[in-house]
């Protein structure tokens, strides 16, 4: 790396190393049994230069000739956007513990094992059930190194246990399935069985539905699947920047209702998504963007902060190309009702488990729109059944400007994402009749 | 280096090894706006091994390609913690053989400045249309040299070059912000997207007009869909369910997905095959060496076959067909489809709306998914279709249906087969893997679609 940036600074104004070595071994179970054991290990070198007042770049993975990767870089200088951003200097950084050497001491019986006791036990709940579980084991270490002398160095452990269970009858299939991840080793699959089984309980029998506007229970994983996918465009600095998002101009604007609040969080400890500095080395930090409703924030890497006259949020994320602002984890502030208060208060109405396709609209604008995987039918403030062939679809910003009710219960969910409940007076829902 | 990889696969107490490395390298470049944001370049070199051993599999990736002979053997110790059964695997006859790309227009030859003018001239082109906020434009290409080689004897270098570009239009007015995109793609030749200013004004043109158009009903219709949706309808609602990794170890599905089943009328067929040439999931062999074939999955209606990799296919009692693909060395291979598509009927345009009261004909794609049984799928363009007439422009909209019945519910398919090169397929975590959709117009009734 040393080498890269020496030759690289006599040839550009600035230069930046960024290198990540990953170590990554999972596990697969499939049809109920260890199917796959996987070791991964990978490197990755990225080379941003700033020459001629313009972004050059270049990145190879596996080994490669410093003087091909800088040349790599400078060719494409020419064509690159200016630069309205410097290299961080030296930093103070948060201390924000994302490595447990724990574990090294995981072995891959125990993760065998670990399957082994899910699948177990949610095959004793329900005998006929198909599974799948994943169990991923890894390291990161990431290194940063740039002309301005700007120098940073941080260590990751993660650790994800997943399952998905499909119980088929006749043409039905029911899916049902949770995950779990941290940078601590995961030993307890409990919680995971729980979910599953709470999930195959009340989908027990299928029930029908009516096409027509009603209220709308979005659990944990309704939330992540149905909602999430706007927010984090909207909230995008670079969105905001080119007016893609319904939210440009509303900073300081009551959009939301005064109970909701969001905010982006990189400095929680042993979170996968947390890190001690962002992928072009800015210090990592908790940024609201929703605060009782108003929009306060949004979020920024250093070139979109420039351009925006703001600093960057420390969310410059790399995924294979250069730093894009992207948000670490996402945390939605609780409210004081339970699940089955909701579930009470509702006389038709419908609880979203998982909705798929719904990020396959039109997310720019706030619209949603997509099937039903898992949903529970709600009927005279009970849970009655699943529905089946049904769609759900609204808008983000119609949904959350008035919420009737946030859950008094937080969850991780896909890894970034700590949520409650939310419920929502009405939202569109058809079937498919009989 | 090919000796060097033979005898590395020697002598190990496996079942079966192999290893596949790889050399690519890579162009993208980003516009938003009228920013042209990035441009970047990649090289990459790495490989993996995979070891079977009774029935369990190991596999190990790395960027390293040297001692070649201690990560086949990391593979096979870990094949022989999973492995308690038989390994099943179909036979395949040993071959060696190099494989070239074949190109037009190769995009590695085309300068830099020049990609760049071309994707400038089409930026403006959209950023000059009234009302429109912003553009996206992303374009990648990539040329991957893949060597292959297993304990059977079999050795295969294949070259494959890659070109897919997205643009998208994004209107904005009054706090709403409505989008079209155009998604095209190439095996190796650049011509293909280069000419499109036409195709290019005409969907910014149309992103402004949803501005002003209604969101469509939620509730059942007779819809119709161009080639384009009903492409990605083919691969979403059965292409997956013909993916035999979803189905040769569960004996309910296989019970439900039994060959010779009747899923739709007599003139429904629908085929995928990367032995189809000069398309994006076009290739002469898989990621395991097999020769790459065209597979009916549905012919006259009825379920004749399904897609396979070797160790679905030996599971199953059924032929390999030569679709097992890694988007890259990170990954195993896994069944994948190619080019899928549904057959050309007899109807024109005209005889598939002219008898339709009340319907919807929903155009060109956003995206599609499915859980096996349920799926989606996502108009970027929608019209009403009142007394067989096309009528007024509605949003985007959501369809979605129950494979089961949503095929049989296929009535008319048209004369006017179309591929579309701009699709990426995800499945497990390989994603975007470069494969092609296409279909004639088709009708289907009582299609459940998302709305207000």
């Amino acid at each position: 790396m040393e080498d890269i940036l020496s030759q690289a600074k006599k040839v550009a104004e600035q230069a930046e190393v960024f290198q990540i070595s990953t170590k990554v071994t999972p596990i697969h179970f499939e049809a109920n049994r260890l199917k796959q054991i996987q070791d991964k290990e990978s490197t990755r070198t990225a080379l941003r230069l700033i020459k001629g007042g313009k972004v050059g770049f270049a990145q190879a993975s596996g080994f490669i000739e410093s003087r091909a990767l800088i040349e790599m870089a400078v060719e494409t200088c020419q064509f690159g956007m200016p630069a309205k951003f410097n290299f961080p200097n030296p930093k103070v950084y948060p201390k924000i513990d994302t490595f447990d050497l724990q574990i090294d001491a995981v072995t891959i019986d125990d993760m065998v094992e670990l399957g082994e006791q899910i699948i177990a036990t949610i095959k004793q709940h329900t005998s006929g059930i198909l599974c799948e579980s994943a169990i991923t084991r890894g390291i990161a270490s990431v290194h940063i190194i740039n002309s301005e002398g700007g120098e940073t160095s941080y260590k990751k452990s993660f650790f994800s246990l997943s399952f998905e269970g499909v119980l088929i009858n006749d043409e039905d299939m029911l899916f049902v399935g949770d995950s779990h991840s941290s940078c601590h080793p995961i030993l307890d699959f409990r919680p995971i069985a729980e979910e599953v089984i709470k999930q195959l309980e009340l989908a027990k029998r299928n029930v029908s539905i009516s096409t027509k506007p009603m209220p709308v229970i979005f659990t944990p994983h309704g939330v992540a699947s149905s909602l999430i996918a706007p927010l984090v465009s909207a909230f995008n600095g670079k969105l905001v920047f080119d007016g893609a998002s319904p939210l440009k101009g509303k900073l300081g604007e009551q959009v939301f209702d005064k109970d909701f609040s969001l905010w982006d969080d990189a400095t929680l400890p042993y979170q996968v998504a947390s890190y001690p500095c962002d992928d072009e080395g800015v210090p990592s930090q908790r940024t609201p963007l929703v605060d009782q409703g108003v929009v306060s924030h949004f979020i920024y890497d250093l070139q979109t902060a420039a351009l925006a006259n703001t600093q960057s949020t420390g969310n410059g994320s790399r995924y294979g190309g250069l730093p894009t602002p992207s948000p670490s984890s996402l945390v939605i502030g609780k409210g004081d009702a339970s699940f089955w208060d909701m579930v009470r208060d509702i006389k038709e109405g419908l609880a979203i488990e998982l909705l798929i396709g719904a990020e396959q609209g039109n997310i720019l604008n706030g619209d949603f729109s997509g099937n039903v995987l898992l949903g529970y039918k709600i009927e005279n403030g009970e849970i009655t059944g699943r529905v089946k062939d049904t769609m759900a679809a609204g808008n983000v910003y119609q949904v959350l400007k008035q919420l009737e009710a946030i859950g008094n219960d937080t969850r991780w969910v896909e890894g970034f994402l700590l949520t409650p409940c939310l419920y929502c007076s009405s939202l569109s829902v058809a079937s498919k009749a009989g | 280096m090919q000796d060097e990889i033979a005898n590395s696969l020697k002598g190990h107490k496996a079942d079966y090894v192999e290893i596949r490395l790889e050399e690519s390298k890579a162009t993208r470049i980003i516009y938003r706006g009228d920013r042209l944001e990035e441009i970047g370049r990649t090289s990459s070199e790495g490989g993996n091994a995979r070891a079977l051993v009774r029935g369990g599999w190991g596999f190990v990736s790395f960027n390293n390609v040297n001692k070649l002979r201690e990560k086949v053997g990391l593979a096979v110790n870990q094949a022989r913690i999973v492995g308690k059964e038989d390994s099943k695997f179909s036979p395949a006859k040993p071959l060696t053989d190099v494989v070239t790309a074949k190109t037009k227009k190769n995009p590695m030859t085309v300068p830099l400045a020049l990609k760049k003018k071309l994707f400038d001239e089409y930026n403006d082109i959209i950023l000059s249309t009234p009302k429109i906020q912003t553009s996206n434009i992303g374009y990648n290409d990539s040329q991957r040299k893949i060597t292959f080689a297993n304990s059977e004897g079999t050795y295969i270098e294949q070259t494959k070059i890659d070109i897919s570009l997205r643009l998208a239009a994004i209107a904005s007015e009054d706090g709403q912000v409505q989008q079209i995109g155009l998604s095209l793609g190439s095996q190796g030749d650049f011509s293909a997207i280069e000419g499109l200013q036409e195709q290019v004004k005409q969907m910014a043109q149309r992103a402004v007009r949803l501005l002003s158009a209604p969101l469509a009903k939620g509730g059942e219709y007779t819809v119709v869909l161009d080639p384009v949706l009903a492409g990605v309808f083919a691969h979403e609602a059965f292409g997956h369910l013909s993916e035999a990794d979803h189905v040769y170890e569960n004996k309910r599905l296989q019970d439900i997905m039994v060959l010779g089943r009747k899923f739709g009328n007599k003139y429904l067929n629908i085929v995928d095959g990367a032995a189809v040439p000069g398309l994006r999931g076009s290739y002469k062999y898989d990621d395991e060496g097999i020769p790459a074939t065209k597979t009916y999955l549905i012919r006259e209606g009825i379920l004749e076959s399904r897609l396979h990799s070797r160790e679905t296919a030996a599971k199953m009692g059924e032929k390999p067909t030569g679709n097992a693909r890694a988007i890259n060395y990170l990954f195993p291979p896994i069944v994948r489809m190619t080019n899928t598509y549904i057959e050309a009927g007899t109807l024109s345009f005209e005889d598939i709306i002219s008898d339709i009261k009340e319907g919807i004909y929903a155009k060109d794609w956003y995206g599609g998914t499915t859980s096996l049984e349920m799926f989606t799928f996502s108009a970027a363009e929608a019209y009403m279709i009142r007394n067989g007439k096309i009528a007024e422009l509605l949003r985007p909209v959501m369809l979605s249906g129950n494979v089961f019945v949503t095929l049989g519910n296929i009535d008319a398919i048209g004369n006017d087969l179309q591929m579309n090169q701009g699709g990426g397929c995800g499945k497990r975590e390989q994603s975007p893997l470069p494969v092609s959709n296409g279909s004639p117009h088709i009708r289907i009734r009582r299609c459940l679609v998302g709305g207000s």
